[in-house]
Parts: C-alpha cells; structure tokens; sequence
C-alpha cells in the first residue's frame, strides 16, 4: 500500500507492483489478436475467392450443385458466427469442446481459436466485398489475353482487392485487440483478466483500469499506425523514372498520386 | 485466302432483348475490317462475343474451320489468339506497365521473364511507350494507356486484334495518337477488327467496312463502297447522320 492514500500514488504503486501482469496480460492479448487477425484473414480470403467463383455457361451440374452446397454451408457458417456474440460463443465453444469431445483446450489455444473463427465470419464478407469491388474491366482484360479465373484472381485481382480492404482488415485487428477481453470468461490470462485479478486484490478498481485502458490505446493506436504505413508502402512510390532517357538518365516525372 | 475467323448466324439475346440477329461475316489474315453503326447496333456485341467474353446464345464460331463454341478447344487457349482492345483501356492497376505487357506472356504462354520483358519492350517502343515502363496506370494518361493496352495485346503474339472503340474514352486531343499506332499496324499487315466511329480511319484504313444496324450487318463492303456509294438506306442515312456533325 502506498504511503499517501489518494489517487496518484495509487495508480504509481499499481503499476510498480503489477507491471509484469499488465505486460503478460498485453503480450497475451496482442497474441491472441494478432494470431486471431491473420488466420482470420486467410480464412477470410480463401471463403471470399470460393464465393465470388462464376458459374459459367459451360459449368457442369455436379459441379453446380456442388458448389450451391458448399456455398450453402460457407453462408451457414458466416451468419452464426456473425450473428452470435463472442463472448457466448467462447462459452459454448470451450465448454462445449470439454463436455461433447472431453477435449480439454488451453485457454489461450481456445482464444485464439474463436478469434480466428470469428474474424474469419467478418473477414469473408470483407474479402467479397474488396473483390466485387475490383473493376469488371479487369477481370475482362485478364481474360482476354488467356488468363484463367484462378490466375486473374491470384495476379490481377486479389492483389486489389487486398489494398482496397486493408482499411477495413485493420479496423478488425483493432477490434479484435479490445474485444479479446470478452475471453476472461474462460479464464485466458489477457489484459482484462490481469487487470481484474490486479483491481480484486486492492480493491482499486478505477486506478487500475486508468492503467488498462491507457496500455490498450497505445496498443490500438501503434497497430493502426503500422498499417497505414503498411498500405503506404503497398501503393508504392509516387514517383516513377523515366526509362533510358538519354538527356536526363535520372529524370523523374512527379505525379501528384490519387489517394 | 487464309480465313481466320468465320461466324455463321451468329445471335445473342438478352433476356428478351435480341442483340444480334443472325450474324454472318468472316475475317482473313491481313485484313483490316471496322465494324461501324450507331450505338445500341450491336457492334461491341459482336466483338466481345466473339473472343467470348459474352456467350453466344446460338450460332457458330469458326476458327481456322473449327467450331469454339463446341468446347473443343478451352476458352483460354483461343483467346490469346485474339487480342483484345478495350474502350475502357483496362490496364492492370496494381501493375507497372511493363508487368501488364509481361504478365500474359508469363502465366499464359509461360515464357521465362526475361524473354517476355523483352517481347514486351519490343512492342512498348513500338507503340511508343518504352520510356514510361516503370509508370502504373494511374500515373499516365489515356492516350498512353490505350498504347500501352495495345503492346499488351500484342505482346501475346495473336492472329487478330479486336478493337471496342478504342478511342472513344479519350479526349480529342489523344485521339491522333492512338490512331496513328493503329494504322501502322494495319500497314504492317497485323489482322485487325475495329469496331469504330473514326469514320477517316475507317475510309482510309480498312479493307473492308461492315455497318450494323439493331443487331444485323446491313452492308459488308469496301469502304469506298460504303462511304460513296452506301447500297442500303439505313446506312446512307447513318452516314449523313454522323457526318454532318
């Protein structure tokens, strides 16, 4: 207990006590988040390309029907997870997987997993929505030279549609950094857990949560810094040389770029 | 003469809309044909159906004698024998425009890069557009990208280029350019199909010009033919049409 019994010294003393647990609490919410973020990405893209396939003149019926199933079941799995609040389905899942399968998850695996599941629900929308995005000029373009359709979408289309949907991939990470604090509900060891078990002991709830609070925008506020980075580093450089020119052979033409 | 292509009663509807009725023409190596008539004719169609990007609704395509719409051949493998020209340009955009011309020759034709960066260098000088390389399409402007979209059809080394109105996006002042790549491809004895209201290119370019009107080719002719001497009403009021203006 601090000396002085007012705020400061309070929030001072908190934090020289408990910084380990407020770093372990960090470290494991941006594990989970950042992991969570990227599988739910690729499970985002991987859902995204499949629903957005075309069914041709020349398709075949199986492979109609066959993809009328599976896009079924992709739907089926986009509405619940989307439909369903995190925090119930960390319950169901976790206890679910322990009391139906006697599969016993760590907290942190079980973490990560409904994240990932969870972000991937968003994140297929995300990515069919960057797709439908890209010009139908391209897809054209791209078959007219003899392209197939994975090929136009592995090298003309995805590459758009994924800058065109970064703003809104991190606006997921973001998300997804506060909202893993919904998983102290099957007692994963992150940032609101730790704060909890750290506010329960001294019975210092504001102080402690001042602290929380300031760690998760630093965190928040740094992940969308280096993505907009990110995607400035994707657009790549505004200016581009002048190919062989024999008066000026470093001669730039500067083009005002369109955002 | 060596036919290319031959269509033979060609139609597409859409829903209860019917395009193109009955469409009969075929194209031969060297030749240069422009496809004019007023919007709404049929005329991009026409082309787009024939290098499939629209799916006949009945007739067939012969190319070289062989009917594509029996599946006999996979669509991208005709396809890289037509190039393609696009009103709307359509270049890569997350490409620089040396990858656009590189990029078909690599995936499709499976060249190795280096051998298709040099193709595609050759074609770029040849449109003129060597130096902007490094540029992406957002960076130059229509002119430049119709050009450059011409060294990427080409770079694919096809039979035929098939032009939709490929200057029709532009600004007047860029039309020239684009144009003058066109003729001297022509001259250069390239195959080309042009649909076009470039009513002076298509006088003085063409080998032949075939005009359409609600989905039917009226009259398929010379071009002093069709520009002096029109045998069908339709077209001569199309042509006193535009050429007034």
């Amino acid at each position: 207990m601090p000396a002085d019994n007012s705020f400061l010294p309070w929030v001072i003393f908190i934090f020289e006590r408990y910084w380990p647990l407020f770093l372990r609490g960090a470290v494991n919410t941006l594990i989970i988040s950042l992991t969570g973020t990227i599988i739910g990405f690729f499970i985002g893209v991987v859902i995204g390309v499949i629903r957005t396939i075309p069914v041709e003149h020349n398709t075949g019926v199986l492979t109609k029907l066959g993809y009328k199933i599976l896009n079924f079941l992709l739907l089926c799995y986009i509405e619940v997870f989307r439909g369903t609040p995190m925090i119930v389905q960390a319950m169901v899942i976790f206890y679910g997987a322990a009391m139906i399968f006697n599969l016993h998850l760590s907290p942190l695996f079980a973490g990560i997993f409904i994240v990932s599941i969870n972000t991937g629900a968003y994140m297929s929308e995300i990515v069919r929505g960057g797709i439908l995005s890209v010009d139908k000029g391209q897809f054209e373009a791209a078959h007219s030279i003899g392209m197939t359709h994975s090929q136009t979408m592995a090298h003309i289309v995805l590459p758009q549609a994924i800058r065109n949907i970064l703003p809104a991939t991190s606006n997921e990470f973001v998300i997804n950094i506060k909202d893993t604090s919904v998983l102290n509900v099957i007692s994963v060891t992150e940032l609101f857990f730790m704060s909890k078990s750290a506010a329960g002991n001294n019975f210092r709830y504001f102080e402690v949560f001042l602290i929380t609070c300031i760690i998760y925008f630093v965190m928040t506020f740094t992940v969308t810094r280096i993505l907009r980075y990110f995607e400035v580093l994707l657009d790549g450089p505004s200016v581009y040389t002048i190919h062989g020119s024999q008066t000026v052979p470093e001669a730039e033409i500067r083009i005002v770029g369109r955002e | 003469m060596d036919k290319i292509i031959e269509v033979r009663h060609l139609r597409k509807t859409f829903g209860a809309n019917e395009v193109l009725r009955d469409i009969n023409f075929s194209g031969s190596k060297g030749e240069v044909v422009c496809i004019i008539g007023a919007s709404g004719s049929g005329k991009s169609t026409l082309l787009r159906c024939l290098n499939l990007l629209e799916y006949p609704t009945s007739g067939e395509i012969l190319y070289h004698g062989q009917n594509i719409l029996e599946h006999n051949m996979t669509n991208a493998v005709y396809r890289t024998k037509l190039g393609m020209v696009f009103q709307q340009f359509n270049l890569f955009n997350n490409l620089t425009v040396l990858d656009n011309c590189v990029v078909g020759q690599v995936k499709v034709l499976r060249k190795d890069v280096a051998s298709a960066k040099k193709t595609a260098m050759e074609y770029l000088e040849l449109v003129g557009m060597s130096q902007f390389i490094n540029a992406k399409p957002h960076q130059i402007s229509g002119g430049q990208k119709q050009r450059v979209a011409i060294a990427r059809a080409l770079a694919m080394e096809p039979e035929a280029l098939l032009f939709d109105e490929p200057t029709s996006a532009l600004d007047p002042e860029l039309v020239g350019e684009v144009l003058k790549v066109m003729k001297n491809l022509a001259q250069s004895g390239l195959t080309m199909l042009v649909v076009t209201h470039e009513m002076g290119f298509a006088r003085e370019v063409a080998n032949r010009v075939m005009f359409m009107d609600s989905g039917v080719i009226v009259e398929d002719d010379v071009p002093e033919v069709i520009f002096n001497n029109p045998g069908n009403e339709r077209t001569r009021a199309f042509l006193k049409r535009i050429l007034e203006k």
